[in-house]
């Protein structure tokens, strides 16, 4: 019955989401009065798609064996977590879950959107009712989720072990909250090119969304960057893997996005490019879902290979951002660009941040596809790596890096104070810290130093926007802007201390051996098998020292039974200062054991800058919030716009 | 002006466009080794078992096309390989084989039930010279011809589809 019932709500808002879409064209074709209807429908419509999920989660909670999804993805032994998560780690389950917060975020722009004028509101209504319907189609003919199996099996197939781990069941979650916080910002970008009202208001109802898709994308993007260091055993935080690509390139259109935006809401300008911005980064967002659901491109993450449902996300894909380009063709033109601004101001700066972002996009989008490029058109297979995208993209983040300290230090408009002379003190720390790279070692390479001379030089600039402000009146969007700026120079540091400074050491180890790595000296003690709840493990005891008293790590090679599986759980221990980093590989003919270490100097940092990257971006977003409950929007929006 | 924005919509319809000829046109996820039409790399293998010889690259120069199988005793296609392997050996034709990450037992084990149309078999301990033929995976079959040269390579088990192929190809290259 519950998986009827949930089937039931899917086809339910469906058709509310179909009535949602004639409303709209009703509304701006007729000019009928429907600004009340379209509300309730499009509340209703995210209610009934948040049964249709929970009916889902009811049954993985209880592990009903005769929905097929169920079987194909769940084991009644399982953790009860992993029961859960099991839900959305898999294809149709995942669908469910993006269009259900898709139409959430309908309904809470229906119920929370005040600000925005009522036509464009039901236009962007309108165009979330649309991409939901391709949603609910593909869930209802290509996959639906509540199919059942007949008689019912006595037991499921079990889920990846490699997914059975917390940051699994939190990683995909917080990248689809950000995907579709982006799809927002797209319809509202259609709704306002519909209606021909690009201005600010549109881009501080717009701001939020942005914002918050923002941070859960920063966040998500960092936690699977850690998933991947710890859980893969291969000791690297990024791998220019195309499905990581997929959730970056979001992002970069998410970051100008969000940069641009405040350009609209302040002045005015940039009006065409941010539509445009807005329309690419939810594009970028299908295209990374297209590349991860089709499989096209090979990766680490390939999940299910199937044609029909490549087909149908990539019609999907092909009809929504045909449609928003097409409607940027015809309408674009029509906008007016706002107030002008000179050659030395906090514009110019943004367009600059906007430009270079772009181009990284860019470099990241073709490094991606180019394989593909290639083979469609000559045959020839071939690789894009890291040495690519890190010759290629690494000076230019550099140079973004540098400009970030440099643009909140300008004023809008024209800048005539002599803002170079502040940059003194950071600009000495830079060459410091280059002059330092230099002493400390000698094989370190120029991409490396430069990249400590950056983050010296950020670290410093990013916090003079508060220098000499009372820290109790500085606005919390400013306070963001400095803490997500801090934390880019965070992560930079750790990067660069892992390409610097970490030492590996691959050996066949005997019992009792002591093998050196970085000032490390490790001992193999034992190795022991044990178990958990659904796994048996080969257990290593290491006991590792550096001069003070010795710790112990126990690195694992997991068997997993449902499905027959082997997963290396390294052993980590985190110290101020880095990361000792273990893992436990075969037994080796001659009676040792394959053994890999790395000491890692700093590298924690890299995530620790990517959590502070994410903390700022919702300080500014709670800042904008609270603003509008307690001044109302009018005293809000031009209150909002004076933190120069 | 407005021929300008149109260009967000051509990139879209050339991406769309490929990948459209992706989903078409699946990749093929074997690996191709590129040593076929080169001559074979230097190697030498042991013996494994009792009465067959190990071999070198050279000693598959004899002047008559042959095969090299790879081959495993762990391998499960393999055995399904092996009736094919003998109904071409009952045809004349010569094949020698490489064991790879394998044992003397095993591989004994393996000859005993599946059959043995193999002339000569080195073993190939860590996958050195599997590596440095540019295969892949087991099985896989390399159609050499009479000067050390690689002509074709089959990936993945033959089949009895694949005998009068084999055949054709090896008559042509005599």
């Amino acid at each position: 019955m519950i998986a009827e019932t949930g089937l039931a709500a899917l086809w339910l808002t469906a058709g509310l989401a179909a009535y949602q879409l004639v409303l709209m064209l009703l509304a701006l074709r007729f000019d009928l009065p429907v600004s009340r209807s379209i509300r309730a429908v499009a509340v209703v419509q995210g209610l009934l798609s948040l049964l249709a999920f929970a009916a889902l989660l009811l049954v993985f909670a209880r592990s009903d064996m005769s929905v097929a999804l169920v079987f194909a993805n769940s084991h009644s032994d399982k953790p009860f977590i992993y029961k859960i998560a099991g839900a959305w780690g898999n294809h149709e389950g995942s669908m469910l879950m993006w269009v259900t917060i898709l139409a959430i975020s309908g309904a809470l722009l229906a119920l929370f959107s005040r600000k925005l004028s009522e036509r464009t509101l039901i236009a962007a209504l309108g165009s979330q009712a649309v991409l939901a319907l391709g949603f609910y189609a593909f869930l209802l003919i290509a996959s639906n989720p509540f199919d059942r199996l007949f008689p019912a099996p006595p037991n499921g197939q079990g889920l990846n072990p490699l997914l059975q781990d917390p940051g699994l069941a939190f990683h995909p979650p917080t990248l689809y909250l950000g995907y579709v916080g982006l799809s927002v910002a797209f319809s509202l970008a259609v709704g306002a090119l519909l209606t021909g009202e690009v201005d600010g208001r549109l881009a501080r109802a717009m701001r939020p969304w942005v914002l918050g898709a923002w941070v859960l994308l920063t966040l998500g993007i960092t936690a699977g960057s850690y998933w991947a260091y710890y859980e893969l055993g291969w000791g690297g935080y990024w791998f220019w893997d195309p499905v990581e690509n997929a959730s970056l390139m979001p992002w970069l259109a998410a970051t100008a996005l969000l940069h641009s935006i405040n350009v609209l809401a302040a002045r005015g300008a940039l009006k065409a490019w941010t539509m445009m911005l807005a329309v690419i980064a939810f594009s970028m967002s299908m295209v990374g879902t297209f590349l991860v659901r089709s499989g096209i491109l090979t990766s680490v993450h390939s999940f299910a290979i199937d044609p029909e449902r490549g087909t149908f996300l990539l019609a999907l894909l092909t009809i929504y951002v045909g449609a928003a380009f097409a409607l940027f063709a015809w309408r674009g033109a029509t906008l007016k660009e706002g107030a002008p601004f000179e050659l030395v101001s906090r514009e110019t700066g943004l367009v600059i941040n906007n430009l270079l972002l772009s181009v990284i996009l860019g470099i990241v989008f073709v490094g991606t596809l180019y394989p593909l490029f290639v083979e469609a058109v000559s045959g020839e297979k071939m690789s894009v790596g890291g040495p690519y995208f890190n010759a290629v993209a690494g000076p230019l983040a550099l140079v973004l890096a540098v400009l970030v300290g440099v643009g909140p230090l300008l004023g809008w408009r024209r800048e005539r104070r002599p803002v170079l002379r502040v940059l003194r003190v950071p600009a000495l720390l830079a060459v410091t810290a280059f002059v330092i790279t230099i002493i400390l070692s000698a094989s370190i390479s120029l991409l490396v130093r430069f990249g400590f001379a950056a983050a010296a030089f950020l670290a410093a600039s990013s916090i003079l926007p508060l220098v000499r402000r009372n820290p109790l009146r500085t606005p919390l969007a400013t306070w963001g802007m400095v803490v997500a700026h801090f934390g880019i120079a965070v992560a930079l540091v750790g990067m660069a201390a892992n390409a610097a400074f970490t030492s590996e050491r691959l050996a066949v180890v005997q019992l009792g051996e002591t093998v050196k790595v970085g000032p490390w000296l490790v001992q193999l003690e034992d190795v022991t098998p044990t178990a958990g709840q659904n796994w048996t493990a080969t257990e290593a005891q290491l006991r590792a020292s550096r001069g003070s008293g010795p710790i112990s790590l126990k690195p694992q090679t997991r068997y997993f039974t449902d499905p027959v599986t082997e997963t290396n759980e390294a052993a980590i221990d985190t110290f101020w200062n880095g990361q000792l980093y273990t893992v436990l590989g075969k037994a080796d003919p001659s009676g040792g054991w394959q053994v890999r270490l790395w000491w890692k100097p700093f590298v924690t940092l890299i995530w620790v800058g990517g959590f502070l990257i994410a903390f700022g971006g919702a300080l500014a977003l709670g800042g904008r919030l609270w603003r509008m409950r307690t001044r109302g929007p009018a005293a809000a929006s031009w209150r909002r716009e004076r933190y120069a | 002006m407005s021929r300008l924005r149109l260009i967000p919509i051509i990139l879209l319809l050339w991406l769309v466009s490929t990948f459209a000829w992706r989903l078409i046109k699946p990749a093929d996820p074997a690996v191709r080794s590129q040593l076929v039409e080169r001559t074979l790399p230097p190697f030498t293998l042991a013996p494994i078992v009792a009465g067959k010889p190990g071999f070198t690259s050279t000693d598959l120069a004899t002047g008559k096309p042959r095969l090299l199988n790879i081959f495993a005793s762990w391998c499960l296609p393999c055995i399904g390989e092996a009736p094919v392997l003998e109904k071409l050996r009952q045809r004349g034709v010569e094949i020698d084989a490489i064991a790879v990450r394998d044992t003397p037992v095993a591989v004994q084990t393996f000859l005993n039930i599946h059959g043995d149309p193999y002339q000569r078999i080195g073993t190939d301990p860590q996958s050195a010279v599997q590596i440095t033929l540019g295969s892949s995976g087991v099985p896989e079959t390399f159609v050499v011809d009479g000067r050390g040269v690689i002509r074709h390579q089959y990936v993945g088990p033959l089949t009895e589809a694949n005998i009068p192929g084999v055949i054709a190809q090896l008559e042509a290259l005599k």
